[in-house]
């Protein structure tokens, strides 16, 4: 037994029979029973990883180390499976201060002030416990975010659920949407912007992937990183509790649901607030060597993460750290997710002022290690040494896995189209259409040009989000300048003259149908979105979401979306400087729709400039620019009328996409546009509606020569289009301009009748009043979730792991929906 | 004139306030740590947004116990301006400052959105500057903004002309569609909307300026001695006869 004494000059003296492995914790198994009755699974560690373990350690280790090595080793923490293809994005550029591998990323503003952003997702604790999962997300991120000593300055959320239609996917989607506001309106963080997408492949496995935006003096960076031989490392905030055990194996399992709920952590915002504002006090003081969250892995990730950044080794004494719960054994303090805790190395001698601070803000504060050179993770408690780990190992070395990759496109099959066609009862038995004018034949015999209009307009993936934005304090810290709603949020910058603009973005449906150019897309549209405000996009963060690794149709659409991504990236300018993966989003065999989110952020030097996306007035001309496309491939449309995803993802050609947005950045800086939106879900005809309901004011299109394809004129989502307002003065200027950037521009109409009319020669397709459109647009998600509104009866019983309770629930909506398939009602609302 | 903005554990709005009355009446404004018990350096003092104590067992009912509350208290009673905006309005009527309370909203939903409020009367030194009847556009952002009070209390409100504002459009079941209440000398105002969060076109709304150019307009015109001994006269008594904005302007 080793024995440690603490001196007076606040050092530990080194401890005797450090050389001696490290002890089995009375109650825990020991490492025979753990090699014999191979319990490692259960931590997260297959064969091969646990055999590996035993020889670099050259002894068995004991549960608490195989514990460790578990949760290091999980996916969530090691990425083992995306490693491989992450090293080809682009992570480097002038703008670039801090690429990935650091809590978050960070870019230059060009005038001394920095942002740093990061992503990263929540969907498996959502899927189980809505509220708590979301709120945690938002909690995490944000603590990504100031440890980087950067002021938090907005949320952004990227949404996927199932089809409303359905109870569960209401009670998850209110309970989300609650619990990003619970957290984000407490810490006082305008959440600014996001999206909400509702698919049938998601119903078991929604996406919550959450955002935030920081800003710094570009010379404060801090970092993840536990150096100068000697110094205290602290815990401060939260005390450790049993909660979130597991939480990043977890993450890393395939079903979710047959987990339990007591990986779930709880958040406590209010105490998020207070370790946000003393972290920076504390930071501000320059005491602070390095500091981490401790967010996924808890004490163990944050420890071995910090250590590993410095090349160095941390010795922690377990005994010292403040616990919530009594007999806590050093297995448990280590893999706890409690939240709001965070690991901070002082430099000695400074450790009063971080006294100091801790207590004016009224939280705990312990000191429970000291930095060393040895590379070492080792764990006392109550002076045993518990367990000793090379740093390098538990992080450097962690496995990678080159994972069988499919050598074709999975074929996609449309195991989901009954659910998805709830809401549109199509005649989806007949097979998959072959061509794309049977498509549009299809869809034709379904609804009329106008009918299809008015539905997309409804349907909850295109239809207004207030009913989500305004649960969201968007305007706290009183620097919002564009919020929710737009293509891009705009949001002040404190100290610098600049804004930025930050959206989100990916199309979960493009990925599925070709994942290289589906994952150019995200990029490729995010960029245009941020270029539709007129700022010019620095550098992304993203969220990649995929099903599970180990199914190599899914690794083909791994392989292929970060290369599509990785081309957009380097074509577009824009590095990525942080990012997530994960990887098992699955539920009952079905993986999710491949869904790479991308976050970007882009400077905007002349706030007074800045554009919106609602036509502004009457008789002004309203052009698009960007490639003419009629294909229905890859459309919402389509995969409405066949009931699921259709084609191949639109079309996009990455040259003439750059040169789309730096001409709408140049006309917005010159002040040549008076509304601006970019062609995305739904087509030119959703966008052109979208202008008309946002500003109220009314548009005709007659179009001077017959349209073949009406529904393809007016539903295609091919890529690079942007619609603009330009007033009849700047016309002229503006198509020369357009000539010069070499690119194609139609003029499509005047602004002006409280009316929205388009048409070509043979036909008029629609004439319909504004007030309409508006009327259908934004009742269309309130109504959808009427049922959860207002006071609660109780909530939806919450499903705990039973498989067999599960099924009889999915067994009874489907009921539901064959029944109300037969009296052909819409099913947007069921009460 | 002499500012003073409350910072709570939890509050969120501070620092837009501080800005709020910075850039709109150019003065300096201090930011007071809830343990400071004296502010008798202050003219006016102002308890902003946010979630005080996490709004943990009820908004409001925790802050009403920090020391802070003993110095704003003073003010009140010397007739010193003493503004509550949202969780400042919370703790305002946990402090019995101000009559009624803030329930959570009927929807149980937190609603963020720019919203109309009239100007129910104008007599007060946070409303001098605007019309009686005029409207104005304020954000809100609460989950317990819906405002209750008995019905004595509340015909009393309406009487003594002590309701400031009122929503058009009720976001939260508030009674009476009260938005905002004066205690009965008119020197402690509290609302839920966030004026802070109207002072520029590009907030969307600049008509919340006219609050805090109102307050400062109230405090130089006071003789200079006023030192707390006598109340000051009550809100029924003063006659409503101020124009729109003409001193501070927009």
């Amino acid at each position: 037994m080793a024995t440690e004494t603490r001196k007076e000059d606040g050092q530990w003296a080194p401890a005797p029979g450090q050389s001696s492995p490290p002890v089995t914790v009375p109650g825990d198994p020991t490492p025979q029973d753990i090699a014999q009755d191979k319990l490692y699974r259960q931590l997260g560690l297959t064969d091969a990883e646990y055999q590996r373990v035993a020889a670099e350690l050259g002894r068995l280790p004991n549960y608490v180390e195989a514990g460790i090595f578990g949760v290091l080793w999980s996916e969530h923490c090691s990425y083992k499976s995306s490693k491989p293809y992450l090293k080809h994005f682009p992570t480097t550029g002038p703008q670039v201060l801090q690429g990935p591998g650091e809590n978050a990323g960070i870019v230059d503003l060009g005038d001394g002030t920095a942002v740093a952003f990061k992503m990263e997702s929540h969907n498996h604790p959502s899927a189980i416990e809505p509220y708590q999962g979301a709120a945690t997300g938002v909690g995490g991120i944000l603590r990504d975010i100031f440890t980087m000593g950067a002021r938090p300055i907005a949320f952004l959320d990227s949404l996927r659920f199932g089809p409303l239609s359905e109870p569960h996917t209401r009670y998850l989607f209110a309970n989300v949407v609650a619990g990003i506001g619970g957290y984000g309106n407490c810490v006082g963080i305008p959440t600014v912007g996001g999206e909400a997408v509702f698919h049938s492949a998601y119903t078991a496995n929604p996406l919550v992937n959450a955002m935030c935006v920081g800003v710094l003096p570009a010379a404060g960076i801090v970092k993840g990183q536990a150096s100068g031989v000697g110094n205290p490392v602290f815990v401060i905030g939260a005390r450790t509790g049993r909660d979130g055990i597991h939480g990043a194996t977890f993450a890393s399992a395939e079903d979710p649901h047959a987990k339990e709920r007591s990986a779930v952590q709880v958040g406590d915002p209010f105490l998020g607030k207070l370790l946000m504002e003393a972290s920076l006090e504390l930071i501000a003081t320059g005491a602070v060597v390095g500091i981490q969250d401790m967010g996924a892995a808890g004490l163990t990730s944050s420890a071995a993460e910090m250590a590993s950044r410095a090349g160095g080794g941390i010795e922690m004494f377990l005994d010292r750290v403040p616990v919530r719960e009594t007999h806590m054994t050093p297995y448990e303090m280590m893999l706890s997710e409690s939240q709001e805790r965070m690991l901070v190395v002082l430099e000695r001698g400074k450790e009063d002022l971080a006294l100091t601070t801790l207590h004016k803000w009224g939280l705990e504060i312990a000191e429970i290690g000291r930095v060393t050179n040895d590379g070492q993770l080792r764990l006392w408690f109550h002076d045993t040494k518990v367990g000793e780990m090379p740093v390098r190992l538990l992080v450097d070395e962690a496995p990678v896995y080159n994972r069988p990759v499919q050598a074709s496109p999975p074929l996609w099959l449309p195991q989901t189209a009954q659910a998805e066609n709830a809401q549109f009862p199509a005649e989806s038995s007949e097979g998959v259409p072959e061509s794309e004018a049977a498509v549009e034949q299809r869809a034709l015999t379904l609804a009329s040009p106008e009918q299809w209009l008015l539905r997309l307009l409804a349907d909850p993936s295109i239809a207004d989000k207030s009913w989500v934005f305004r649960q969201y304090d968007t305007t706290v810290r009183a620097s919002t300048l564009v919020g929710p709603g737009g293509d891009a949020a705009v949001v002040k910058v404190s100290g610098s003259r600049k804004g930025v603009a930050l959206c989100t973005d990916g199309n979960g449906r493009y990925v599925a149908l070709n994942p290289r150019r589906g994952g150019a897309i995200a990029v490729a549209e995010a960029a245009r979105n941020l270029s539709c405000v007129g700022a010019k996009p620095l550098a992304l963060t993203d969220c990649l979401n995929f099903g599970n690794p180990e199914n190599p149709g899914v690794m083909y659409q791994f392989a292929e979306a970060t290369a599509g991504m990785t081309e957009a990236c380097q074509i577009l300018n824009t590095p990525v400087v942080s990012g997530n993966v994960s990887f098992y989003n699955q539920s009952y065999g079905q993986d999710i729709l491949p869904t790479p989110v991308v976050g970007m952020v882009g400077v905007v030097d002349s706030l007074d400039k800045v554009v919106g996306g609602a036509f502004t007035c009457q008789g002004a001309v309203v052009v698009v620019f960007g490639p003419q496309d009629t294909s229905l491939r890859g459309s919402l449309l389509a995969n409405e009328a066949v009931g699921f995803p259709w084609g191949d993802a639109p079309a996009l050609r990455l040259e003439m996409e750059a040169s789309v947005q730096s001409l709408v950045r140049a006309l917005v800086d010159r002040r040549l546009v008076q509304a601006v939106h970019d062609v995305s879900e739904g087509g030119l005809a959703v966008t052109l509606a979208e202008m008309c309901i946002a500003g109220g004011v009314g548009l005709t299109v007659a179009l001077s020569e017959p349209v073949s394809s009406p529904l393809g004129w007016l539903y295609s989502e091919g890529q690079s289009r942007v619609v603009a307002q330009v007033s009849r003065e700047d016309l002229e200027v503006v198509e020369q301009l357009a000539v010069a950037a070499d690119v194609p521009m139609i003029v499509l109409g005047e602004t002006g009748t409280p009316d929205m009319t388009m048409g070509d020669p043979a036909e008029v397709w629609w004439h319909l009043p504004v007030a309409q459109l508006q009327q259908v647009y934004r009742e269309a998600l309130p109504k959808a979730m009427a049922t959860v509104d207002g006071p609660l009866p109780a909530e939806f019983p919450v499903r705990q792991s039973d498989r067999g309770e599960r099924q009889d629930l999915l067994r009874v909506s489907d009921e539901d929906g064959r029944r109300d398939l037969k009296t052909g009602k819409n099913q947007g609302v069921r009460s | 004139m002499k500012w003073a903005v409350v910072v709570f554990p939890g509050s969120n709005c501070d620092e837009d306030a501080v800005l709020a009355v910075t850039q709109v009446t150019g003065d300096s404004v201090d930011k007071v740590w809830y343990t400071q018990r004296d502010l008798s350096g202050y003219d006016a003092v102002i308890l902003p947004g946010g979630f005080s104590y996490g709004d943990y067992l009820r908004s409001g009912a925790i802050a009403r116990f920090s020391p802070v509350l003993a110095g704003v208290q003073e003010m009140a009673t010397a007739g010193k301006l003493v503004l509550g905006i949202c969780n400042g309005f919370q703790v305002l009527t946990e402090a019995g400052l101000l009559p009624g309370a803030l329930l959570r909203n009927d929807h149980l939903q937190f609603r963020c959105e720019m919203t109309p409020l009239e100007v129910m009367s104008n007599a007060s030194p946070f409303l001098a500057d605007y019309k009686i009847g005029e409207v104005i556009q304020v954000p809100i952002a609460h989950g317990e903004g819906r405002y209750y009070a008995d019905e004595q209390t509340l015909d009393q409100l309406v009487a003594s002309n002590r309701v400031g504002v009122r929503y058009l459009r009720n976001p939260n079941g508030s009674l009476r569609n009260i938005a905002g209440v004066l205690n009965e000398a008119g020197n402690v105002f509290g609302l839920m909307p966030h004026p802070e969060r109207a002072v520029a076109d590009w907030m969307g709304s600049s008509d919340g300026r006219r609050v805090f150019l109102s307050m400062k307009r109230f405090v130089e015109s006071q003789p200079v001695t006023r030192k707390g001994d006598e109340k000051v006269a009550s809100l029924g008594d003063r006659t409503q006869t101020v124009e729109v904005g003409q001193s501070h302007g927009n």
